[in-house]
């Protein structure tokens, strides 16, 4: 039985005092440019936002881990070396890196502070993880949405790092880093630009009859009818229609959160070492609400106590909510 | 872009232009003391908005009988109850129960979980309005209750009252 880390997400110095505040024991959070995959207007922080919210994690007794974990494009590598090089100066405990040439640079230049592997490298094989640690001393994977725990149990056993395994959050992952659904539509790249579907690209409509449609650089992704449930505005969980199918339907995924708070006994039992919460870009009130229901569930688990299932199945009330792949990999 | 209030608010009933008007005439004086106190408190909170300072924001708590326009410009800060007939062509709208926005402006509620839930609604440049909420979210501490403080007992008795007036969420944690 492991005792894991509980990762919480951070988008602006507040949220990650309310997630350091409700238990965190690390937090991830980003700088204001593409270096980082949740590069949105008016999130993340300044350099010196950063260095007062190392101060306050680490006087409390968490981490900071600094997410890298965007692709630079071709020949563009400074901004994130220069994230680099300013993240260790401010003492961050992690970077969480995707790409090969800036977990090199990390490696060489920085090689007293550890280098996780990100989702967005999307590495499932004991061979692909082994590849990253061999050559750039990888600490910890972050694993891809896809692998159920027998699997994630069976990795456990032919890598020399730690495992980290999202638990709750939005979900989307046409394949983890490789996804250019966005960038077809907007011209801007989740894995180079760090943003998936613009603010300045969408746009909701609101009709006469009630509905709603939400819009991507002028393309109609998906129409809410009134009071039906909205969701993100990502290319992957819209609704099309299509000339067999005169009804909007989800073409690629369903708008599901991931919720795998029935699971984390058999997590905790496979050897997981952290535990990640997703969501960056949401407020201090979805911080406050989901790190103190984990962080209750994680402590009553591992005293032996019965978990309050309930009220960590109730964070997702009203949405749809899946186990993913880590239940069945019949789940699509 | 650009876009104007009336679009989904009620219809106007006789007489309630005059009401409004009266309205806007009695809370303005509260409102400019409450923003720059606000304004003075948070500079930081301009950073974030970036660009969008200069964005007419107008905010419609559907229950009440005025707007708010809202242009947070630090240099000319403008905070005035508008009547919804006259309220000025905003860059962006966002409206919804008066008690859910001001748990929005405290981040007691969140934001996405809202919208999702079509219990608030958004209109115009969504990039504005994304900045709005991540500067607001920022804020230590409650806003609704500085403002509260401001006019002293008073002012916390209302806010006191103003919560107990609305029921609580019936759905529990809205988070999706
Ligand atoms: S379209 Fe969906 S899967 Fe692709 S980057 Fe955006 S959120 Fe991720």
């Amino acid at each position: 039985m492991s005792n894991p880390e509980l990762i919480c997400p951070a988008g602006t110095p507040a949220a990650l005092r309310t997630a350091v505040d409700a238990g965190a024991d690390a937090v991830y959070c980003g700088f204001q440019d593409a270096t980082n995959a949740r590069n949105f207007p008016g999130l993340n922080f300044t350099p010196d936002e950063l260095r007062e919210s190392v101060a306050h994690a680490h006087a409390k007794g968490a981490k900071v881990l600094l997410a890298l974990n965007t692709y630079p494009p071709a020949g563009k590598v400074d901004l994130w070396r220069q994230a680099a090089d300013i993240g260790a100066r401010l003492g961050v405990d992690a970077f969480i890196v995707a790409d090969m040439g800036v977990a090199d640079y990390i490696a060489r230049s920085h090689p007293g502070i550890r280098l996780h592997l990100s989702v967005q490298a999307a590495a499932s094989s004991p061979e692909a993880i082994r590849y990253y640690c061999e050559h750039f001393g990888v600490k910890r994977v972050v694993l891809p949405r896809i692998l159920t725990i027998p699997e994630i149990r069976e990795i456990r056993k032919e890598i020399p790092c730690e495992i980290e395994t999202f638990i709750f959050g939005n979900h989307g992952l046409m394949v983890e880093g490789r996804c250019s659904l966005t960038n077809y539509l907007t011209g801007q790249s989740t894995n180079m630009d760090g943003v998936c579907s613009p603010a300045s690209d969408v746009e909701y409509a609101r009709h006469g009859d009630g509905s709603m449609s939400s819009q991507l650089a002028g393309f109609t992704i998906d129409c809410f009818g009134p009071g039906e449930k909205a969701g993100y505005p990502t290319i992957c969980k819209g609704r099309y229609t299509a000339p067999h199918r005169s009804e909007g339907y989800y073409a690629f995924e369903e708008p599901v959160s991931l919720n795998l708070s029935r699971l984390l006994p058999d997590l905790i039992d496979a050897g997981v070492h952290a535990f990640k919460i997703e969501g960056r870009q949401r407020s201090k009130s979805y911080v406050r609400g989901v790190v103190s229901a984990f962080r209750r569930a994680v402590d009553d688990i591992r005293a032996g106590r019965q978990a309050n299932i309930a009220d960590l199945v109730a964070l997702t009330e009203g949405q749809k909510q899946t186990q993913g792949a880590f239940e069945t990999k019949k789940w699509r | 872009m650009s876009v104007s209030a009336g679009a989904s608010t009620l219809a106007q009933r006789p007489g309630q232009a005059a009401v409004s008007r009266l309205a806007c005439l009695l809370v303005q004086p509260l409102l400019s003391r409450v923003v720059r106190k606000i304004a003075r408190n948070h500079l930081s909170l301009f950073a974030r908005l970036g660009p969008h300072r200069s964005t007419d924001f107008l905010i419609d708590p559907v229950e009440l009988p005025f707007a708010l326009h809202l242009r947070p410009d630090p240099q000319a800060l403008v905070l005035r109850a508008v009547p919804r007939d006259a309220a000025p062509r905003a860059g962006a709208v966002i409206r919804g129960r008066f008690l859910l926005l001001l748990e929005l402006l405290d981040s007691e509620e969140d934001g996405d979980a809202a919208f999702f839930s079509r219990d608030l609604e958004v209109a115009g440049d969504t990039e504005a309005v994304v900045r709005l909420r991540n500067a607001l979210d920022d804020v230590d501490g409650s806003i609704a209750e500085e403002t509260a403080e401001i006019f002293g007992p008073p002012g916390r008795a209302i806010l006191a009252r103003l919560r107990r007036a609305y029921p609580s969420e019936p759905e529990g944690h809205p988070f999706p």
